[in-house]
C-alpha cells in the first residue's frame, strides 16, 4: 500500500485529552483520511438490504468520497465497485438507485456485469478492420476496484481493505448485540433526507459520541425529560475505541435538582406541548431502554429514540463540509397506528429535528471559531482520560474512543490511552 | 356570494401566509391551517417514491403551535429570515368549498451574518378548506426539489 508521509500534527497528552484543532482545518489531511481510514481496514456503510430488494437492484452511494454501486446480482448476492469506468474514469452509474441487468458508461460504453466485471468495450476489435484495442488487451486485467461485502442485521458494510477483520469481529460482541437489539426483524425505509453540514466530518462523528452535550444543547430533550444526565443509561465503547453507545431509560421517579442547582439555561418549567401525541409512544423493547444512539466506525450511525429509528451515513466532502444522509426507518410488519408514531417522532430528529437540528449547527459553529487557532487544541477530559465503558453519561470517553481509533488507523503514534 | 374557492382568494392566502414567516410573525402562522390538518415538509425523491416521512410531519394545527413554541424557547439556532417568493397556484379542483391547488415556492435564508442563499425550492402541494367562512389549510404538503437540506430547517416552509 502507498503511504504518505505521515503529518506532523502534535498530540499533547495525557490519553486523547487534547485534539488538535489542526485535524479539522489542515489540507492536508482529508487526502491522509481517505486513504488510511475509509479506503482502509474500517467498514464502511453503504446501504440496508433492504434498500436492494430483487436481483438487479442497486443503489449509489460513497465510502468516504470514494463513489461506489452496490448491487444485488442474479444469484441474489450483494456486490459492490467503485462507481467509476476502468476506461477514462466516468461515473458508470449515473441515478441514486435503479433496477440493471448490467451497467454501461455513457461516454465509451464500455459495460460491465452486476459484479463489477469489465465485459464489454465498444469497438474493441475495431471498426472495419480499423483501430480497436491490441490483442494484449485483457479485460479480465481491468476493471474497477471491488470491495468486500459484509452484511450484519440487514446493514450492507464495504471494504478497500483485505486486512479488515471479519464484521463482526470489528463490531465486537457488544455492538453486534446492540444492532441486533433494534433490528431484529425486517425494516422498510420510510423516508431519506439529505443534510448538508459546514463542518468536517469528524466533527459530527465525536457529537454523535458526546452524550455531555446531549441535555445540555438539546433543550427539547431536557424539558421533556428525555434524556437527564442522571437517568439511567452509560455508554459502552468497544476495545478499538471506535465504535459506541449511548443509552439511557425514562426513570419517572429520579426527577433531580441537578440542572437547578447549576442555573444551567436548559431547564423550562414552563414548556409544554399542546399535542402531547408527539411523545406518545408504545413500548417496542422489553428492555427499557428509550433511547439508543450508536456508531461505527468511521461514519455510521444507528439511532432508536423512543420509535423513532434511522440509520445516518457520515460523508467527508472535503475538509469543511460534510453529508449527512437519513434513513428513516419502519419495521416492515408495523401496523398503521405504529407508523403514524413513528412519522409523527421523527419531528425529533433530522435537519429539522426539536432534538437534532442544533447538531447540524454545532459542527459549523467549531469550524467557524477555530480559524486562527490550527496549534492550539479541544480539551476532550470529561470523565477523565480513559477511553472505555462508563455508567454516567457525563464523559467525553466515547470520543477519546474515537481518537484512539482514528490515530490508530492514521499511524499517528496513540497515546497512554486506554 | 360564491362559497366555491377561487385562484385570487388562494394567491391572496399565500401571500398573506409567506409574508407571515417571512415578517417574524411565527405566531400566526398556525392559523392558517384548520384544527385537523396535515402539514409535511418532504422532498421530491421521497414523494415520488411514495415514502411518507418528513423533515417536518404534523397531524393537528397544535402540532404547529408547539413547534413554533419550541423555535421560540428550546430550539438554539442562528439568527435567521426568509423571503418567499410564490409563484401563481394552479387550482386544480375547487367545488363545495373545498380546493385543490399547488404553488411553486423559493425561499432565500438571509442569515444575521448577511449571507444569503437560496434555501429552498418546491411546491406546496395544498388542500384549502373554507370553515366559517375562512380559507384555511387542511394540507400543505412542501414538497422540496432538492433532497439536501443545508445546516438545518428552523422556520417552516
Amino acid at each position: 500500500m502507498q503511504q504518505t508521509t505521515p503529518q506532523p500534527i502534535h498530540w499533547k497528552g495525557p490519553g486523547n485529552t487534547r485534539i488538535p484543532y489542526a485535524l479539522y482545518v489542515d489540507p492536508d489531511v482529508p487526502a491522509q483520511e481517505q486513504e488510511r481510514v475509509f479506503r482502509g481496514a474500517v467498514w464502511n456503510y453503504l446501504c440496508l438490504e433492504a434498500e436492494l430488494p430483487e436481483p438487479g437492484s442497486y443503489r449509489t452511494t460513497f465510502a468516504g468520497e470514494t463513489p461506489v454501486v452496490v448491487v444485488r446480482d442474479g444469484e441474489g448476492d450483494i456486490y459492490a465497485f467503485e462507481n467509476r469506468c476502468a476506461h477514462r474514469g466516468a461515473l458508470i452509474a449515473l441515478e441514486k438507485s435503479g433496477k440493471a441487468e448490467s451497467f454501461q458508461c455513457v461516454y465509451h460504453a464500455w459495460s460491465y456485469n452486476l459484479q463489477g466485471d469489465l465485459t464489454g468495450v465498444a469497438f474493441e476489435k475495431g471498426v472495419k478492420g480499423q483501430g480497436g484495442m491490441p490483442a494484449s488487451f485483457c479485460k479480465e486485467e481491468h476493471g474497477p476496484r471491488k470491495l468486500r461485502i459484509a452484511t450484519f442485521c440487514g446493514l450492507v458494510f464495504g471494504s478497500f481493505s483485505d486486512d479488515v477483520p471479519d464484521i463482526e469481529d470489528y463490531l465486537g460482541p457488544e455492538i453486534c448485540a446492540r444492532i441486533e437489539r433494534v433490528l431484529h426483524k425486517p425494516v422498510e425505509v420510510i423516508g431519506r433526507f439529505t443534510q448538508a453540514l459546514p463542518n468536517n466530518w469528524k466533527l459530527y462523528v465525536e457529537n454523535v459520541k458526546d452524550s455531555y452535550h446531549a441535555s445540555l444543547l438539546h433543550m427539547f430533550f431536557t424539558t421533556f425529560e428525555l434524556n437527564r444526565l442522571s437517568q439511567k443509561g452509560g455508554v459502552i465503547v468497544d476495545e478499538t475505541g471506535g465504535h459506541h453507545v449511548s443509552y439511557s431509560m425514562i426513570d419517572p421517579a429520579a426527577k433531580d435538582d441537578t440542572y437547578k442547582d447549576q442555573a444551567l439555561r436548559s431547564d423550562n418549567d414552563r414548556y409544554r406541548l399542546k399535542d402531547p401525541s408527539l411523545l406518545a409512544g408504545f413500548t417496542e423493547y422489553d428492555d427499557g431502554i428509550t433511547l439508543q444512539i450508536l456508531s461505527v466506525f468511521p461514519g455510521f450511525v444507528l439511532q432508536q429514540i423512543q420509535n423513532c429509528l434511522a440509520v445516518r451515513q457520515v460523508l467527508p466532502k472535503g475538509i469543511d463540509s460534510t453529508e449527512l444522509n437519513w434513513t428513516y426507518l419502519g419495521y416492515a410488519d408495523d401496523t398503521p397506528a405504529q407508523r403514524t408514531v413513528r412519522l409523527k417522532q421523527s419531528n425529533l430528529v433530522g435537519p429539522a429535528g426539536f432534538i437534532s437540528m442544533e447538531d447540524g449547527a454545532v459542527g459549523g459553529f467549531v469550524q467557524r471559531g477555530i480559524a486562527g487557532a490550527a496549534s492550539l487544541d479541544a480539551v476532550v477530559e470529561m470523565g477523565g482520560d480513559h477511553a472505555g465503558s462508563s455508567e454516567g453519561r457525563a464523559t467525553e470517553a466515547s470520543v477519546r474512543g474515537f481518537w484512539k481509533a482514528y490515530r490508530q488507523h492514521m499511524g499517528q503514534n496513540t497515546g497512554d490511552a486506554a | 356570494m360564491s362559497t366555491e374557492i377561487d385562484l385570487l382568494q388562494v394567491a391572496a392566502f399565500n401571500a398573506a401566509y409567506a409574508r407571515t414567516i417571512d415578517n417574524d410573525a411565527l405566531e400566526q402562522w398556525p392559523a392558517f391551517f384548520a384544527p385537523d390538518c396535515h402539514y409535511r415538509i418532504t422532498n421530491v425523491e421521497n414523494e415520488r417514491e411514495g415514502l411518507p416521512a418528513g423533515i417536518v410531519w404534523a397531524d393537528s394545527r397544535d402540532m404547529l403551535e408547539d413547534r413554533i413554541a419550541a423555535l421560540r424557547e428550546a430550539n438554539i439556532y442562528e439568527r435567521q429570515r426568509y423571503r418567499h417568493l410564490l409563484g401563481m397556484p394552479v387550482l386544480e379542483a375547487a367545488e363545495g368549498g373545498q380546493a385543490k391547488a399547488t404553488t411553486p415556492f423559493m425561499v432565500a435564508r438571509i442569515m444575521h451574518t448577511g449571507e444569503t442563499a437560496v434555501f429552498a425550492t418546491g411546491e406546496y402541494r395544498d388542500r384549502f378548506v373554507r370553515q366559517d367562512g375562512r380559507l384555511l389549510l387542511a394540507e400543505r404538503v412542501a414538497v422540496c426539489d432538492s433532497t439536501v437540506t443545508d445546516t438545518l430547517l428552523a422556520l417552516p416552509l
